[in-house]
This record gives C-alpha cells, structure tokens and sequence, in this order.
C-alpha cells in the first residue's frame, strides 16, 4: 500500500467516524451521565489514592498537601500489628477459598445426580435463600445462636465438649466466619456449576453408558471434565480476591475478645481512617491491599493461561 | 411497535429445568450405584437440614414467651405461643423510621441504578459506537482495581454529600457486572435485523431502545432491579461511613445498633429482669420482620437470579 493509499483510507476512516457521531449522537447522550458516574466515584477515588505518599492535610487539599514519599508505607510496616494484620486476612480467605471451594461443587454434582424433581427443586430453593439474607441479620443469628444463655448450638458445642462461647474465642473467629459463609452462600455458588453441567453433550453420558461406566466414573469422566473451565474461571476469581476479604462480616463480628484473629486490613483501614482521621495512612494500607490483590489475579491468570488454557482474556 | 422474535424468546433459560433428569435415566444402575444414590440423598437430607434448623430456630423463638426465650428453651417449636415480640418490634419508632428509610434506598436506589445501568449498557452494546473498546475497558478496569474506602469518602464529602440520602444512592449506584451482563444481553437477544428495520422506518436510536429493546428485555431488566434492589436492602456499609443523623439511618444500620452493639435503650430498673427477656425475645421477631420483605419476593425471583447468574456466566 503505498503512502497516499494509506493516507486515504485514514481519512475516510476518520470521516466514518465524524459521521457516525453525528447520526448517532443520541447514544453519546445517553452514556454523559453513566460515564460521569465512573469518573466521579471510581476514577477520581484512584486519583486520589496519591494522598498515600503525601502527608495530606484538609487546609492545603488532596494536590497541595506535600509530599511524603513512601513514609506512610514505612510507618505501616514498623508496626508490629501490620504482620498481624496481613496474617490474618491471608489466613482468613485461605481457610474460606479451602472450605468455600469445592463444597459448591460437591452439591451441584450430587443435586445433578437427583431424578425427583420435587426433591431437587426443595434443596434448590432452601440452599439458595441464606444468600439474599443480609450480612447484617446473619450475624445476628450466630450471636444468637451461640449465646451460651440462649442459643441451641451452644448447648450442642457443649455437649461434644467445646468451649461454650464460640464469638469470644479468638481460636474459633475463623471458623465461624468461614463455615457461616459457606452455609449462606453454598447453595448460590452451585448454581454456576449447575449451569455448566446442563451444558455437557448428551452424547457424552451415552458413550459412558456403552462403556458399563457407573455413577461415579461418569462424574469422574464426564462431568468433572465437563464443568472445570467454569471451575478455573471461579477459581482465579476467588484468588484474585484473596486480599479483598469483605469488611462487613468481620467487622460485625467483631468484639474485644477476639480482635488478635479477626482484625484485618479492611477493619483496619476503617478505624484508622475514619476513626482516628489518618487519611494518609488509611490510604496507604488500602492501596497496598488493592496492588497486591491485582498483582495475585494477573499472575493467577497468566498461570492457569499457560497450564490449563483457560483464563478470564 | 409489536416483534415476536425466536432470539427473544430463546432468552437463557433457568438450567434446573434441563432435559437432564431424562439423561441420568439412560447410565443404568449397579448395586455399587444403588449405594452411591443413597449417599448423595443422605447428603443433599444433611445440607438441606443445616440450612433449615437455625432459620427454624429464629422463627419458633420470636414467636415464643420471652421467659422461654431467654431461658433458652426453645429448639425448633415454639413454647408458649405469643405474638408480643412482634408487636414490640411493630411499635418501635426507630424501626419503623427505619424500615421506611430502607423502603426509599431501595426504591429510589434500584430506579436511578437500572437507569443509569441501561444507559450506559445499551451504547456499549453496539458495535458502531466509536470508543467502544476504551469504555469497556474502563469499566472492567474499575472492577480489578477499585479506588479505596479513604479516597471515596473524601470524593463524597467533597461533593457535600456526607449525611444526606444521596450518599446512599449515588456512590454505589452502578455495578459494573451488571453492566456486563445487561451489555451481553442486548448484544446476544436483541436480533440485528431489528435494528435495520427500524432504521429503514427512521427510527432514532433513543426510539428504538425505548420502543424495542427494552421492551424485549423484560427478563433482564427484572434481574438487574432485584439484584440491586435487595443489594441496597442489605447493605448497611454506606450508611455506616457516610450517614451521621439516626433519621436518614436505613434498617440495617438499625438492626446492627439493636442486635449486635446492644444498645437497646434506656431500661428501667425496677423490672429489669423482664426487660432483658423481652429485649432478648425482640432480637429474634426483628430478624424475622427485617428479612420478610426479601423473602416474599424470593420465591418469584428465584427463577430470575438464577437466569441472571447464566446471563453473566455466558461470558467469562
């Protein structure tokens, strides 16, 4: 193609372009106020992360306030509670991707084996409704559940011989926080996998059948291949937010006695920040939390890209 | 304008309901699989009780005496029926603010959300939009990398909106998966065809989606306002760092006051025993009066979420 041909072909690119935005100039319109929104409350919010190397002041504002170098992530790490911290939240989301995991897949694969419609459809709607309870209310219930006056789980712990007041234990914070999330969100996570398993070709349970394959050799030949991209794909999600433990539950569940467990960075930055009024800091933590988190999903990425062929792009 | 269209129609259907059941008929059974089935009913009996018998506990004890209550004798059956921690609850006047509170957020919350969602998903849907690929690579950027409690919270006070209702609505108001999922939407059942013929009609493009599109994603637009709707009915997280006044509280922040920091109010001394039973007795009618309004629409939307989950699974 020689110069001028190219120059054309630009030109008329950019002619298509103008004319398009003028016939459709009422799409344009339509996206002012959404892009606004993204501008205003997620893009602005990232620019101003830059208070984490300033020392930022109200008086002289975000851009005057001056500059910090990496002081603040320096003042972060020489507390000895910042180890703790990270080792809590780590140990937190790792016991929960453990524990949160696979149970999902367990139930859709044997709700995948049920013929009774009616059966199926029951365990369908009970495990799914704990999901749209709130955060909230779920604490409550474990507080009221496990009170060791009130509650009948108390009673049953005491029976097998546990200690009787589960919330006041810092030994058990992570337990109950994992396994009360699992039993709300289990039944709602399956129903991706319950999605894949319908996807799988007919033909395939056929070939098992000629095959004398039983129940469990099907599940292991056919359905477990069947539904691991959707698998991969949850799974690097999962680990991409292994950081981003969410501050709601542990924060509620929270209470002097167990704080040497469940204080992690989100709690943390919320009590430095809005509590104590340390912008910087807050900002600094935060903005740690959110790069490694980043750093986790693109390398989880790239790795299950290369091993399995199966990523989120 | 009325167009019956095969892809509209084909719209991802709930998989529960899929021609499986037909399908595991055809892998005869072994007595090693006779054996396998009865595992996984004992499984499927185990997972549907541990979910059942602590909301059956909840519901025996607010319908209970307090005296019961508090003594902690009620398991899955209600002692001593009576109907006075509801009417405590249904006579208390921060509750009911509230509730109310709660009501608007939701309400007016899910209306601009949707809104703005559709604005933003439909554009994004069509291929001849120019910066198509720089916006969706925005909003799948906001969703890697977010910008932090500290530096939302000075944009939001910044604007001056700290204590007030709009600080509830406008900083959570779009999610950007519900923007991916209402954009692969309209890219997948909303037939280009359409879109021709209406351009041949001339048609301008708010036209079209107001007259075609969105009539035709009845199914999405009901997923995406529930979604956000009962987002907003559960969260207590925004009017936690944003909200100072209790009259603009919404009932989560409420609940939290009343259920987990125990902050009860005032008691009198004089019969404080019997306060503390009914204080204890209210607990559980308050989690049952608070979580009534999200399942009485559970049992019709149920249906929906789970197109809803399919809808986004369809990509990535």
């Amino acid at each position: 193609m020689t110069a001028a041909a190219a120059e054309r072909t630009a030109a008329r690119r950019r002619r298509t372009r103008r004319r398009s935005l003028r016939r459709h100039w009422q799409l344009y319109l339509l996206l002012v106020l959404p892009v606004a929104y993204f501008v205003i409350f997620q893009y602005i919010p990232m620019a101003n992360n830059v208070i984490a190397f300033k020392d930022y002041n109200v008086v002289d504002g975000i851009w005057g306030s001056p500059w910090a170098g990496l002081d603040h992530f320096e003042r972060f790490f020489a507390n000895p509670v910042a180890w703790d911290l990270i080792r809590n939240t780590l140990l937190l989301s790792l016991y929960g991707f453990l524990a949160g995991f696979p149970i999902p897949v367990i139930l859709a694969l044997a709700l995948n084996e049920v013929r009774a419609r009616f059966f199926k459809r029951t365990v369908q709607m009970v495990t799914y409704a704990p999901h749209f309870i709130s955060t909230v209310i779920v604490v409550s219930m474990l507080i009221l559940i496990f009170s060791p006056r009130i509650g009948f789980m108390s009673d049953l712990l005491g029976f097998f011989g546990m200690s009787q007041n589960l919330l006041a234990d810092p030994g058990a914070f992570r337990s109950v926080y994992v396994w009360s999330d699992v039993w709300q969100t289990a039944g709602y996570s399956a129903i991706i996998y319950m999605a894949a398993l319908a996807g799988i070709d007919p033909s395939l349970y056929e070939a098992a059948r000629l095959d004398g394959a039983n129940r469990l050799r099907k599940i292991w030949h056919v359905d477990l291949p069947g539904i691991a991209p959707t698998v991969v794909v949850v799974m690097i999600l999962s680990v991409g937010s292994i950081m981003a433990v969410g501050f709601e539950k542990a924060f509620l569940l929270q209470n002097p006695l167990n704080l040497s467990t469940s204080e992690i960075i989100a709690t943390y930055t919320y009590k430095v920040g809005l509590l104590s009024a340390d912008f910087s800091l807050a900002t600094a933590v935060g903005l740690f939390n959110s790069a490694i988190n980043l750093i986790l999903l693109l390398a989880v990425n790239t790795v299950s890209k290369r091993v399995t062929g199966n990523g989120l792009w | 304008m009325t167009v019956e269209t095969p892809a509209a129609r084909r719209a991802p259907d709930a998989a529960p309901r899929g021609p499986r059941p037909r399908r595991a008929r055809q892998v005869q059974d072994t007595p090693v699989d006779r054996v396998f089935m009865a595992g996984v009913y004992l499984l499927l009996c185990t997972f549907l009780l541990v979910v059942l018998v602590p909301l059956a506990n909840i519901v025996a004890s607010s319908l209970s005496s307090p005296a019961a209550v508090s003594g902690g004798r009620v398991f899955l059956w209600p002692v001593d029926f009576t109907l006075i921690g509801y009417e405590a609850v249904l006579t208390n006047r921060a509750i009911l603010v509230g509730f109310g509170n709660s009501l608007f957020y939701a309400g007016v919350g899910t209306v601009v959300s949707v809104a703005l969602t559709v604005m933003i998903a439909y554009p994004l849907s069509r291929s001849d939009l120019v910066g198509r690929r720089v916006l969706i690579g925005g909003v799948l950027f906001s969703m890697l990398f977010s910008g932090g409690l500290i530096p939302t919270y000075m944009v939001v006070r910044a604007l001056g909106l700290l204590d007030t209702r709009w600080a509830i609505i406008l900083p959570s108001a779009i999610a950007a998966w519900q923007v991916l999922i209402a954009m692969t939407y309209f890219r997948t059942s909303i037939p280009g065809e359409l879109y021709e013929a209406a351009q041949l009609d001339g048609a301008s493009d708010l036209r079209f989606l107001w007259s075609v599109v969105l009539p035709l994603s009845k199914p999405l637009l009901a997923v995406i306002a529930l979604m956000y709707g009962i987002g907003q009915w559960n969260s207590y997280f925004s009017a936690l760092i944003y909200l100072r006044s209790e009259e603009l509280y919404p009932l989560q922040l409420v609940l939290r006051d009343i259920l987990i920091v125990n902050n009860s109010g005032g008691t009198n001394l004089a019969d404080q025993l019997a306060a503390e039973q009914m204080a204890d007795l209210m607990k559980f009618s308050l989690i049952v009066v608070s979580t009534v309004p999200v399942l009485l629409v559970y049992p019709f939307v149920a249906r929906h979420f789970t197109k809803g989950v399919m809808l986004g699974s369809v990509k990535g």
